[in-house]
Parts: C-alpha cells; sequence; structure tokens
C-alpha cells in the first residue's frame, strides 16, 4: 500500500512538470515568432561566417586588403591589420559560439564604426587611392546597415525570450527524517525564514499568514496568504491573498523516500511579479537562477530538520572579508594589495571594541 | 591569532586572523597543540585547487585541546585533548549513518559550488577551499570545529600527539586505500607514491594480510623508508626502470591484484606522455595530472582492483576506459571516511602495531609553516612529513 501510494505521488509529481512545460513552451515561443527568429538566426550565421572569412584575409594577407582600401603601405600597417583581424575572428566565433549572439552582433557595429573611422582617416591622407577607399567606405556602410538592423532584432529576440513570464521553481530534497515530523515542522509557515533566504518573517494570524520578504533596496515587500490545501504528511499548498503586491503560491509533498531513507521533499514556488520596477526588482532578488536559489533553501531546511539548525562557515556568514582573513597588511610584494582590506578590518575591529 | 594563510599561489604566510567563535551551538574551539602539512595542502599551494582566496586559513590536519563548547555539545569537555577528523560530519544525514562521513550531507554550506563542479557535494573539509565549505583550517593557534560532538576523538594519556596526530587524515587514509583493496592472504599489492598517505597505505596493506607490497616512487629516501620502516617487501624507482616492465617481472608477468594511487593531480613521469599532460595542465586544458593512475590501471592483473586516494579535483585526458572494461578492472576511490577508522585505528596505536610517527622528518613552530611548505614541496632536506608545532 505504500508502494501505491509512492508511485501516485511520483506520477502526480511528474505530469505537473512535464504540465508546466508545455505551457511555458506555448507562451514562450508562438510558431510565427519561431519563423522570424530563425530568419534572423540565419542572418547573423551569415554574419559570424563573414567575421571569420574577413579576420582570416586580415590576418593572412594584410597588405592586400589594405591595399583594396586604398591605403597606403606603411611600416605599422602590416600589424594594423592583423590586429583588425583578430577583432574580426573573436567576433565571428562569438556570434557563431556564444549563447548571447546579440552582444557580439552589437560588437560588430562597433568594429565597422571603427573601420569607417579608420577609412576615414585612409581618405583624409594625400596619397590614398580615393576610388578604391570610398568604395570600401560603401561597403562598410552596407554591412555596417545589415549588422545594426540583425542586432537590433536578435536583441528584441532574446529580450523575448528572457522576458519574465513569472517565476517558477522546482526543486527537491531528501530529509532523514520521518514523514509526519518533516511536514510538522513546514506545517508551521513560522519556520519558514529560518532556511529560505529571501523571507524575513513569516507570521499566522487568525488562519491567515502575513509573509515578509527582504525587498532589493531595503524596502520589503509584504503579503497576506492563505492555505488552500493542506493534507497532513502528504501535501501543503498555500496562496498569496489578493490584492498582494507581487502573486505567489507555493506547494510542498511529502513522500516516503524509497528504503526508508527518510522522506522526499518537493518544493514548487510560483511568483508573477508584475511588470515594472516592481517585477524587476522580485525578479533580482531571486537572482539569475531561482532554481539555485531554493535548492539552497532546501538544503538549508535539511540541516535544520538533520543537524538542528543552519551550518555556518566562516565565510557562508560574511560575505567578502570573513574572520579567517588576515587583519594586517602582509609579506612585502604584497602589502599594496592587502592594506586597504587590512585597514578596513582594523578598523572594523576598533569598532567593535 | 596566528594563522597559516593561504596568500596565492605558491605562498603562504603566518597572519595575524581574528579568533575563531562559537558560530553554531555543536561547535567546540579547539587550542591546537599540534598539526601538520598535508600532501593534499600542496595541490592548494601549488593552485590546483579552485575556489582558494587569499587570506584563507590552512590545515586540515590538527588536534589540541578544547577550550570552549558550544551548548549542544555534551560528550566534550574543556581541557579534553582530542584529534579532529579532516571531513566536517553531521553525524544525522544518511551518509553519516552509514558512515560515508566524507559525504556528509549537511557540512558543506557552499554546497552549491561543489555540485556546479562534481554534480554533487561531498562533505564540507577544514581549510581545503571554498567550493568545501570555506571553514577555517588548523594550521593556526585555534580551531573551530563544528560537529564537535559527531568528530573529534578523545586522546587517553599517555600517547604523544605525534602517535595520533595523523589519524585526522593520512594514517586512515592510507588504511582505507588498502581496505579497499580487498586484500586476500597471499596478495601482491603495487602502491604508487610514497609520500605520508602512501607509506600508511603501504603498512596497512601489511597489517590487512598482503604478502608482498611493492612501492613505486622516485625519491631513493622516500623508497627506503617503505621497506625499512613501512613493511614494503619491493620497491620501483620510476626514474630508473619502466614500472610495467617491472611490475611484470615481479609478479610473474600477471601484474598486482590490487593498485592504489596515492600520488593523485599532479603525479611526475617521464617521456611524451608526460610532457603532453604537464603541457596541457599547464595550458589549463586539464586540471589533473593522471599519470600515475593511468599507470596503475595499466599494470593492475585482469579483474584486479585499483583503489585512488590520492587527490583529483577536476577532469583527466586520454582514461584508459579501454583496460578497465576489457580487463574487468575495479576501481575504487573516495576521500576517507575518516570517522569509522578512528576507533580501530587508535586500537592498533595502543597496542603497538604501528607507530605513526615514522613518518615524520621535520617538527617546526607554526610560525615556520611557510618554510615547511617550501621543503616539502621541493623535497629538501629528504623531507616526507612536517609537523607543526604551537608555540
Amino acid at each position: 500500500m505504500q508502494t501505491q501510494r509512492m508511485m501516485r505521488g511520483a506520477h502526480l509529481v511528474q505530469s505537473s512538470w512535464q504540465e508546466e512545460g508545455i505551457e511555458r513552451l506555448e507562451n514562450g515561443r508562438g510558431a510565427g515568432l519561431a519563423q522570424r527568429e530563425s530568419g534572423v538566426v540565419r542572418r547573423a550565421t551569415g554574419l559570424g561566417w563573414f567575421s571569420v572569412a574577413l579576420g582570416a584575409a586580415e590576418i593572412l594577407a594584410p597588405l592586400a586588403i589594405a591595399g583594396i582600401a586604398g591605403a597606403r603601405i606603411r611600416p605599422q600597417t602590416r600589424t594594423a591589420m592583423r590586429l583588425l583581424g583578430l577583432r574580426e575572428l573573436a567576433n565571428g566565433a562569438g556570434i557563431l559560439s556564444q549563447p548571447r549572439a546579440s552582444a557580439w552582433l552589437w560588437a560588430r557595429v562597433v568594429g565597422d564604426a571603427i573601420d569607417l573611422a579608420l577609412l576615414g582617416k585612409v581618405l583624409a591622407s594625400p596619397r590614398c587611392r580615393r576610388a578604391r577607399t570610398l568604395t570600401a567606405m560603401a561597403s562598410v556602410l552596407g554591412v555596417t546597415a545589415l549588422d545594426v538592423r540583425t542586432a537590433i532584432e536578435c536583441s528584441r529576440n532574446e529580450r523575448g525570450l528572457a522576458e519574465p513570464e513569472g517565476i517558477h521553481v522546482l526543486s527537491a530534497i531528501t530529509v532523514n527524517r520521518p514523514r509526519e515530523e518533516v511536514y510538522r515542522f513546514w506545517r508551521d509557515l513560522e519556520h519558514l525564514p529560518q532556511f529560505m533566504a529571501h523571507l524575513e518573517s513569516v507570521k499566522v494570524e487568525n488562519g491567515r499568514s502575513k509573509w515578509r520578504a527582504k525587498g532589493p533596496v531595503g524596502v520589503p515587500i509584504e503579503w497576506e496568504a492563505e492555505i488552500v490545501s493542506d493534507q497532513p504528511n502528504e501535501n501543503l499548498a498555500w496562496r498569496s491573498c489578493t490584492g498582494a503586491d507581487v502573486p505567489n503560491q507555493g506547494s510542498v509533498r511529502f513522500l516516503d523516500a524509497p528504503r526508508g531513507r527518510g522522506t522526499e521533499v518537493r518544493v514548487e514556488l510560483r511568483y508573477d511579479p508584475p511588470t515594472g520596477a516592481l517585477g524587476a526588482a522580485v525578479a533580482k532578488l531571486f537572482g539569475a537562477e531561482p532554481g539555485q536559489e531554493i535548492a539552497a533553501d532546501l538544503r538549508r531546511f535539511k540541516q535544520v530538520m538533520e543537524t538542528g539548525e543552519v551550518l555556518h562557515s566562516d565565510a557562508s556568514i560574511h560575505r567578502g572579508p570573513h574572520p579567517a582573513r588576515p587583519s594586517g597588511p602582509s609579506s612585502d610584494g604584497d602589502r599594496k594589495r592587502t592594506l586597504g582590506r587590512g585597514s578596513r578590518q582594523q578598523k572594523e575591529r576598533r569598532v567593535a571594541r | 591569532m596566528k594563522a597559516n594563510c593561504w596568500m596565492h599561489r605558491k605562498s603562504v604566510a603566518i597572519q595575524d586572523v581574528p579568533d575563531p567563535k562559537i558560530l553554531n551551538s555543536r561547535d567546540a574551539i579547539i587550542r591546537v597543540t599540534t598539526t601538520a602539512i598535508c600532501g593534499s595542502d600542496l595541490h592548494l599551494y601549488n593552485g590546483f585547487v579552485p575556489t582558494m582566496e587569499r587570506g584563507d586559513v590552512l590545515g586540515h590536519e590538527f588536534m589540541g585541546e578544547v577550550v570552549e563548547v558550544g551548548r549542544g555539545v555534551n560528550n566534550l569537555s574543556v581541557g579534553d585533548r582530542v584529534v579532529v577528523p579532516f571531513p566536517i560530519a553531521c553525524g544525522g544525514c544518511l551518509a553519516c549513518q552509514e558512515g560515508n562521513t566524507s559525504l556528509c550531507e549537511n557540512s558543506n554550506p557552499n554546497s552549491w559550488m561543489a555540485a556546479t563542479m562534481w554534480g554533487h557535494s561531498p562533505a564540507g573539509i577544514f581549510g581545503y577551499s571554498h567550493m568545501l565549505g570555506g571553514f577555517a583550517g588548523g594550521q593556526a593557534e585555534y580551531a573551530r570545529v563544528p560537529f564537535a560532538d559527531v568528530g573529534p576523538l578523545k586522546i587517553p594519556n599517555g600517547l604523544t600527539d605525534e602517535q595520533v596526530l595523523f589519524l585526522s587524515d593520512i594514517f586512515p587514509t592510507g588504511y582505507m586505500g588498502a581496505e579497499m583493496c580487498n586484500i586476500q592472504p597471499g596478495d601482491v599489492i603495487a602502491v604508487w607514491g610514497a609520500g605520508p598517505v602512501g607509506q600508511f597505505a603501504i603498512a596497512s596493506a601489511r597489517m590487512l594480510g598482503a604478502e608482498r607490497v611493492i612501492a613505486i616512487d622516485r625519491f631513493p629516501y622516500r623508497l627506503r623508508m617503505a621497506t625499512d620502516r613501512a613493511g614494503a617487501t619491493e620497491t620501483i624507482n620510476y626514474e630508473k626502470e619502466d614500472v610495467q616492465e617491472a611490475l611484470n617481472a615481479l609478479t610473474g608477468g600477471r601484474g598486482p591484484d590490487a593498485c592504489i594511487d596515492a600520488v593523485g593531480l599532479e603525479a611526475h613521469g617521464h617521456g611524451p606522455m608526460y610532457a603532453y599532460d604537464r603541457t596541457k595542465q599547464a595550458l589549463m586544458l586539464q586540471p589533473d595530472r593522471p599519470t600515475a593512475l593511468r599507470q596503475a590501471i595499466q599494470a593492475c592483473k585482469n579483474g584486479g582492483i585499483v583503489s585512488v586516494i590520492g587527490v583529483y579535483g577536476g577532469f583527466i585526458d586520454k582514461f584508459p576506459m579501454g583496460a578497465i572494461v576489457n580487463r574487468s578492472l575495479t576501481i575504487r576511490s573516495g576521500q576517507c571516511h575518516v570517522h569509522r577508522y578512528l576507533q580501530p585505528l587508535l586500537q592498533r596505536i595502543e597496542t603497538g602495531q604501528i607507530d605513526p610517527s615514522f613518518v615524520i622528518t621535520h617538527r617546526l613552530p607554526l610560525a615556520e609553516a611557510a618554510r615547511g611548505f617550501e621543503m616539502f614541496m621541493n623535497k629538501v632536506d629528504n623531507c616526507e612529513k612536517v609537523v607543526l608545532k604551537a608555540a
């Protein structure tokens, strides 16, 4: 019977994760968007290879390329052309290999500007071949237009994909304690701030709970929440009441881990920050990877359940310099670098005294 | 207090640092009486372990006297003399309860860093990078010991610091290396590296019933210690002979029943393969240099065990997976689960089966830690093991 319940539980979790996946897919990328995107991607890839080819040419045949641009060959021309070639190569490699091609496309635009400036300088010099230089400038202008257009579209697409559609995280951990005990601890919502880093406090009053989370600029975010589902020792779900600045909900399932390994705790949190400044602030609060944040919360939850409290190390409670840090300047060679930190710590120690 | 701090690559220095404080209820503060420099500290020294920060207090082999206990520690009192195991273990998670204390699931507050690198996080370790917890180490006048109700071993009177200090790491590590070989009477065991851990692997293999133990190193003084003190029956100097050929000659062409790699990621060797590894490591294309491990795999008899206790941190190249699969080899490894060996090995010391202090060649005051690192690193004056004494 126990096995049956476990299997059902596992299935439930799985299907809910899958549904989320589908929903996100539909919201994020419509068919039209995908099509438009593929055009941009093709163009960006083309520009990437163009960069690589031009870079290679500038490195392998610097004087020939300078000649095509109508420049007078001087002693430093070879090196200068090769440097430009290196820039092109790096640019091309960036566009072709990096996940955020837009940044590299904008770098191409900057490169175009540099090239135009250099060509302008060539044009101003008395012994240039004007026809060639003007042709080169026209070509660069053409490419620049293409670069700008592709960069704008690419940026827009990337922003579109990254657009916050709510923060939704799932995480799981196994706690080496009986299911009843793990449920009981979590059921007292006032315990949550002990291990959830972004929470300052939770107060339970008359069936409702008042939550207070750390705000990004020191202004806390507050909301009220209610329990929407409570099956003792199995699962628990809560949701913010209407009127919350940041509507959010959470649920946690408790399952017997196989082979008596304790309790599997599966947590799902969803925050729907409004667009605008508050939304951005909330998103920032959760960091670039909210999944990692909640995973760290669950590690701390496990510590509390299994060892009685959250474990600290010298480095974990002090960002930057911590107690295991030298408080004075060190050996000769490093004196200069440590002085700043050393004197700051000494100041702190004085204050502490 | 004074502590030996990692400053940057190839530089450690004694610094004034704030005294440790009780941060958790199950902490204890130890006044360190004796500590040591471990071969794995050299990996930090040489900059092969990521997430070290300037000023981190080093040291994971230490012992001393309890000077303060948190309210959650009931089994220790002020004045107790204890040895501290290098992995930090909570005692409450499944890994701890199964005896795998170096895999404690709760003792690494920076577990995400380790998980990023290795998939999951092992236990926190004293003085061994932020990825493994960011705990200040024991090459200091005082040290904070988390979960002091689980780790520290009380030392009975009558045993000196030097006799029991190595229970903190290298003796159990060498012992576990031998234990993982599943030694049967009559077995032949080959041990790569006759550093301190190698010496204890050799001695332990003999204690566990190996008939012959072959020590492999390039320093004659280390090979001498292996035969004269640890009980190796044969030695191979890999700079003088080809290891594979020599092992075949010594084992009737079969290869050793089990091989222990007590070298780790900074192995030395010769020939084009070594040059290749060295270059790749220098160019940061390959963090670890697996010369010894490859040799151990190639040399091991068909169906044998390769026991890896040398430290590896990241990834290696040209891993002879073909030899492992086609010759049914078993690879066993792990950071030592020190806690489970404390009592049994203490008993072996008490009954006189072994006196671990035989590896000590140099005794320095803590203040001269930097000199100790240099000597150990460069094998100056036949350096095998440096012990640091509190002033």
